[in-house]
């Protein structure tokens, strides 16, 4: 069998790896005793995550309460995951030409990346800190505009 | 009636190991969770005190599963090869001095055989065995390893473990645990902690090697032997491999507060000639702080150092430990000759 033996550059002590254990062990102790612990105690207590989070989705209102959405399709380009579904219709306002008539998000494929945010000309689509992800079937994880919206209310 | 109160202090201590297990458990757990910045369990019971129990609970309901190829026969004896002798090597320590009750004159050891010491490592050396033939009667190729890994490791450290007792041996000049702790009760000096700190550190470290526990658990090896020798292990055989470890880790804990940190005497607490009831419980409870500080560091050193590599830990094992221990050996010797 072919062996190496490696010559230690290191002075003696240093290979007798009780100096490094101790100081190890005194920075352990340092820990247990005087840090502080990280640990939230998560159902009595919600993790409020920091600003620029990305969770779920809100579709926002202007001032009359109307959906800022133009239906541009913007954000569907941008979407690396190919999560959002738009059908326009004619806008029954004036100072737009398209609204949506439909507006779903696929919360299984989205993979959270904010790109739509970014991508939105109306500041329309956003990520609000909703970090709990949970539903009982695949369907509720189908978001249509009127979940979106409501979120909007929820999340301002 | 002797017979009796041999059967209680049987019962007693054995019970004691058993209640041990699961605070052990819990400590290491809160332990492990203060080093990391965590809290630890806190769930169940106040401060989380019935997690361990709940935790039993849900390996007892586990299903227990063999594999096909095992060989069925030693998979069911590995278990118990692992937890018996961990448990029996506690016959021999004295965890405390002589008790007067009534007549009796009760010495709060199970046996004072006179070959305390020997008893002890030869019945630690069968704890191997039981890791082995789990690894071997798994058919589990990560087990094997495990299993050959925990011998070879075994017969490395077994031989330090030996060589550092004996100089103990030579100073107290018997072998019996009774007296080694008697030699070492003059003031706190007189430990052989201080007598013999090279004794000490080799011993400290071949027993958390016997043990495999971390630094020393390329057993188990998490990381590359997907947990060794215990990979095929289910339910309640692998809670026994648990506690195995667990009640070995109290074993030998009691083993070096017993030869090196003193046993039950402490200086200005203890009266050695006074064998009242009173006394004969202050001992006891000054040899379990003892243990408990010595578990404590156990459990520090765990969750402070990484696991060695193995080439490391053969060469720490043969090329340095076991001259180092017969240097020792020498070095008492001489003063020991010198003295007399």
């Amino acid at each position: 069998m072919y062996t190496e033996t490696i010559k230690s550059k290191n002075k003696w002590w240093v290979d007798l790896y009780l100096p490094a254990v101790i100081k190890g062990l005194g920075i352990t102790l340092k820990h247990l005793l005087f840090k502080k612990r990280f640990t939230e105690q998560y159902p009595e207590v919600r993790h409020i995550p920091r600003p620029g989070y990305r969770g779920e989705h809100k579709l926002n209102k202007d001032e009359l309460g109307r959906p800022k959405c133009v239906a541009c399709f913007m954000c569907s380009t941008a979407c690396p995951a190919e999560c959002i579904t738009i059908v326009a219709k004619d806008s029954p306002w004036p100072d737009r030409d398209k609204v949506p008539a439909k507006f779903e998000i696929d919360m299984l494929k989205c993979i959270y990346c904010g790109m739509c945010e970014e991508a939105c000309p109306c500041d329309a689509i956003a990520l609000t800190p909703q970090f709990t992800l949970v539903a009982i079937s695949r369907k509720d994880k189908i978001y249509d505009m009127e979940k979106l919206l409501s979120n909007a209310d929820k999340y301002k | 009636m002797i017979f009796l109160i041999e059967i209680i202090k049987i019962i007693f201590v054995l019970g004691m190991i058993l209640t041990l297990v699961p605070i052990l458990v819990y400590c290491e757990r809160k332990i492990s969770a203060g080093i990391q910045d965590r809290i630890g369990p806190n769930r169940v019971g106040p401060f989380g005190l019935l997690q361990p129990f709940v935790d039993a609970i849900k390996l007892i309901f586990k299903e227990d599963i063999i594999p096909r190829e095992a060989d069925r026969f030693l998979y069911t004896c590995a278990p118990l090869l692992a937890f018996i002798p961990a448990a029996l090597a506690f016959a021999v320590i004295p965890f405390g001095n002589k008790m007067q009750i009534g007549d009796f004159m009760i010495n709060l050891q199970l046996t004072n055989i006179n070959i305390g010491v020997m008893f002890i490592l030869a019945v630690l050396g069968l704890g191997v065995y039981g890791i082995a033939f789990g690894g071997w009667a798994s058919r589990n190729k990560y087990s094997l390893l495990g299993g050959l890994r925990a011998s070879a490791q075994m017969i490395a450290y077994e031989i330090t473990l030996g060589l550092s007792m004996i100089a103990i041996i030579m100073m107290a000049g018997s072998v019996s645990m009774q007296e080694i702790v008697m030699n070492q009760a003059h003031g706190i000096f007189g430990w052989n902690m201080f007598r013999q700190p090279l004794a000490f550190l080799l011993f400290f470290v071949a027993a958390l090697a016997e043990n495999n526990r971390l630094p020393f658990d390329l057993a188990e090896a998490e990381a590359e032997l997907v947990g060794g020798y215990h990979t095929e292990y289910s339910s309640m055989k692998f809670a026994l491999f648990f506690m195995g470890e667990y009640v070995a880790m109290i074993t030998l804990s009691a083993i070096i507060v017993t030869l090196f940190l003193g046993g039950w005497y402490f200086p200005g607490i203890v009266d050695v000639n006074d064998s009242s009831i009173f006394m004969g419980i202050i001992t006891m409870f000054v040899f379990g702080i003892k243990m408990a500080f010595v578990l404590f560091t156990y459990i520090w050193i765990r969750w402070t150092l990484p696991r060695f590599k193995w080439t490391q830990l053969m060469n720490l094992g043969w090329k340095i430990f076991i001259p180092l221990s017969l240097l020792n050996i020498f070095i008492t010797a001489t003063v020991c000759i010198l003295k007399q």
